[in-house]
């Protein structure tokens, strides 16, 4: 008997190699023949291809790929091609922007002319793959609901690497190539701007981070839990009692009083997915542009308390007493 | 079970490893400082505070001995005494016998100087240690705010080493020279310094050498255009910062707030002592250590030839008041304050000018069981005399070696006479004529005391008029 409501499927969705849909109109053949896996079928379909690839998945993979072999080599050359060190540093390993007094200029390809070079291809790349997504749902008469989400992550990516540096006047604001690197950016980011706890679009961000990891457990979940009921087919049931659908929206109303319907709740969660970098990318491109020090912004918005002062003695910037050192 | 079974669970084990590998052992210790509700808080680890503070004890103290008002100050006994004029022999004394103890207890005075003439300068370690001095002393007058009362001795930085465990030279840049590709942009290295972050690997050129602004957050909630600091300074800030946290254990909020790091009147007090600290390096930095990169021999400099320079972490090894915030100056007094002109004046005055007059006290050189070669503090015991020997020519030395009650007379005889030859062969190297040295043999050579005290040559000094006598106690 298949059993679908724990939480590991024991089902493997394996069945015959299946090509799928005819498409109408200039089309790319299909790449491959497709197979079947077993761990694939652990966590989804079994089958594996065949993959459409299209002039947009070609061009968008060789932009890629020659982003990643220019960030990559770039790495192997900072531990002078040394193979051991680049597998043990490479979390460490980046390639940085162009230093402040390039400005927006372009610099010679060692002080930041690579990372300008590796930004435009990945870009390229990112942008080709968004126009081969839209393109590829409208070529299975789908709504382009992904495509836009994926446009939403673009958009706080090209705020972070272009736009952003861009207003501030200067690559060097622009976030490294790098594992460890990009993070120590992003501390350092917020230590420079005052705090960016302090950044209400940041905030929300996170909010809608958090929501989204809080919707996606709470619909799985639903949805799991009704498995034997069928609830698994769950837009069809929506409009009939006595369904699983029925037995979802019961349980929440009666927990919390309001439910989604099995229609609106993919709505919530497409919603909080894309406000969440949307937000995000609103506060990373006000920060340095229009505020300089979040907490000062918020002490002066009434956003954040000012705390009592504590300590004794109250510390002051020993620079403005007189006599002070230098 | 099947494989199928065993391999998700070997893979779930090596993981959950992985991922616990960097952790710290518990248990950590969260002590709140500030507001509550505003994360100040100090996390520490009880059981590696207890390793610390038992890594950072006192040396065995070396009492500061009592010296008459009349005692002849070192730089008229001594020649070429150049930092501690105003030192009379017997603080002199005092603090070269700690500092051989707390700098180069193995090799002792021999580490400096050249055992021949006290005198000479041509080992580079004393021009190194007379500009350390000096610098010690800049600190404890000079640099209070930052070392309170408390102060630093040579032990502080040295803790036992010739050279101080913690300092810091330029990198070397890792970079492959005159490549087109790979500029890390002097980061995204593992580093110690930056406690393996991928942070600046050089966080000390641009503040404790240099004085690149710290500051690098915005006074005001909007751009004014006044502040330049870019997103890569604040992470040469960042990489400081955490030279900072690691030298002395602590957390940033030892010193920072957690609202707004800017902030000095919502930050502890400690920030204030901090500020002064980076000014204190910086200042040692560029007066004491890199005018001495020349005096140095190579291998001693770093990958760029440049000189090796103090950070926090050089006095303050992982804790946060050096050797748990214990002041060693009580018994160090002369390396917290530097007399006036006039008070040294009337020092020699009192000491009778330019030649002391004082009586110099006998000194008792300690042997090792069965053996008359001279114990390596000896030099050290018998440099007042030599001094006062040489400043005056008529001055006779009497030398008598005494043995301990245990063993065969007649061969203790002869190592109590071997003692005796040994001291006068030393006398003889540091200058003074054979003829003014005295070879006298006690009439009970079995020396008292105990037996290691026993196990000594004494030798006093004889002047043509009035002789010293030795209260040998024999």
């Amino acid at each position: 008997m298949v059993r679908y409501q724990s939480i590991f499927t024991r089902v493997q969705v394996q069945a015959p190699i299946y090509s799928g849909v005819p498409l109408d109109g200039p089309h790319w053949p299909r790449v491959g023949k497709g197979q079947l896996n077993y761990w694939l079928g652990k966590i989804g379909d079994a089958q594996v291809g065949p993959v459409y690839l299209g002039w947009m998945g070609l061009a968008s993979l060789i932009c890629g790929f020659i982003a990643i072999e220019i960030i990559g080599l770039n790495m192997w050359a900072s531990v002078n091609w040394d193979p051991v060190q680049f597998v043990r540093q490479l979390p460490w390993l980046a390639l940085e922007p162009p230093s402040p007094e390039y400005g927006l200029r372009i610099p010679p390809l060692n002080e930041g002319g690579w990372w300008l070079m590796a930004g435009f291809f990945l870009t390229a790349s990112i942008l080709l793959w968004w126009v081969r997504m839209y393109r590829r749902a409208r070529a299975l008469k789908l709504g382009t609901h992904v495509a836009w989400a994926f446009a939403a992550a673009i958009w706080l990516y090209l705020v972070l690497g272009f736009i952003r540096p861009l207003l501030m006047g200067s690559w060097s604001e622009a976030v490294p190539f790098g594992i460890f690197p990009h993070l120590d950016w992003t501390a350092a980011f917020s230590i420079r701007y005052g705090n960016l706890f302090y950044n209400p679009f940041h905030a929300l961000s996170i909010a809608f981070l958090y929501g989204s990891a809080l919707l996606f457990a709470m619909h799985g979940g639903t949805v799991m839990s009704t498995a034997h009921y069928g609830g698994d087919r769950e837009v069809e049931q929506i409009v009939d009692r006595g369904t699983a659908s029925e037995r979802m929206a019961l349980f929440w109303r009666w927990t919390m009083g309001f439910n989604a319907s099995i229609e609106s709740i993919h709505r919530w969660a497409w919603w909080f997915a894309v406000l969440c970098p949307l937000v995000g990318g609103i506060g990373i491109l006000l920060t340095g542009t229009v505020v300089d020090n979040w907490y000062l912004w918020a002490v002066k918005h009434g956003v954040a308390p000012m705390y009592p002062v504590v300590f004794d003695p109250v510390s002051v910037d020993p620079a403005t007493l007189p006599g002070a050192p230098q | 079970m099947n494989n199928r079974q065993v391999m998700p669970r070997l893979v779930l084990a090596f993981g959950v490893a992985l991922l616990l590998a960097g952790c710290e052992r518990p248990p950590p210790e969260i002590k709140q400082i500030g507001y509550r509700g505003t994360a100040m808080e100090l996390v520490q680890n009880p059981r590696l505070l207890a390793e610390l503070a038992a890594r950072n004890q006192l040396p065995p103290a070396l009492e500061q001995l009592e010296a008459a008002p009349d005692t002849p100050l070192a730089r008229d006994v001594y020649q070429n005494v150049q930092v501690l004029t105003d030192l009379n022999i017997v603080e002199f004394t005092h603090q070269m016998t700690a500092q051989a103890n707390w700098i180069a207890p193995e090799q002792q005075c021999e580490y400096c100087h050249n055992l021949e003439n006290f005198a000479s300068d041509e080992k580079y370690t004393k021009v190194v240690a007379r500009r350390m001095l000096a610098m010690t002393r800049d600190v404890n007058i000079n640099w209070q705010a930052h070392v309170k009362q408390t102060g630093v001795t040579c032990y502080t930085c040295h803790r036992g080493k010739p050279v101080p465990e913690y300092k810091w030279f330029k990198p070397a840049d890792p970079r492959n020279p005159g490549g087109m590709a790979g500029n890390k942009a002097g980061q995204n290295t593992p580093a110690d310094a930056v406690r393996l972050a991928s942070l600046p690997y050089d966080p000390f050129t641009p503040y404790l050498l240099g004085d690149q602004t710290i500051k690098v957050k915005s006074t005001t909630a909007l751009p004014t255009g006044e502040n330049p600091a870019s997103i890569m300074s604040t992470e040469h800030v960042y990489g400081l910062m955490m030279v900072m946290s690691g030298a002395l254990g602590v957390n940033c909020t030892f010193c920072h707030n957690s609202q707004h790091f800017g902030s000095w009147e919502m930050s502890p007090p400690q920030r204030v002592n901090a500020w002064h600290g980076i000014r204190m390096v910086r200042h040692l930095n560029n007066d004491y250590l890199v005018p001495l990169t020349d005096t140095f021999p190579a291998e001693r400099l770093g990958p760029t030839g440049d000189v090796a320079k103090i950070y926090c972490a050089t006095c303050h090894q992982g804790v946060n008041k050096p050797l748990n915030g214990v002041s060693m100056l009580p018994n160090h007094p002369e390396l917290a304050r530097i007399r006036t002109p006039a008070e040294i004046e009337q020092i020699a005055a009192l000491a009778g000018g330019m030649q002391p007059a004082g009586p110099v006290p006998p000194a008792s050189i300690y042997f090792e069981v069965d053996r008359y070669d001279l114990p390596a503090d000896a030099a050290a015991a018998l440099a007042p005399l030599v001094a006062f020997l040489k400043s005056n020519p008529e001055a006779m030395a009497v030398v008598s070696g005494y043995h301990d009650p245990t063993g065969n007379l007649e061969h203790n005889l002869e190592l109590a006479k071997n003692r005796a030859f040994a001291v006068r062969e030393f006398l003889v190297r540091q200058g003074i004529a054979q003829p003014r040295i005295d070879l006298a043999k006690p009439v009970e050579t079995t020396g008292d005391g105990s037996l290691e005290e026993a196990r000594r040559v004494e030798v006093s000094v004889r002047e043509p008029a009035v002789a010293t006598t030795a209260s040998t106690g024999d």
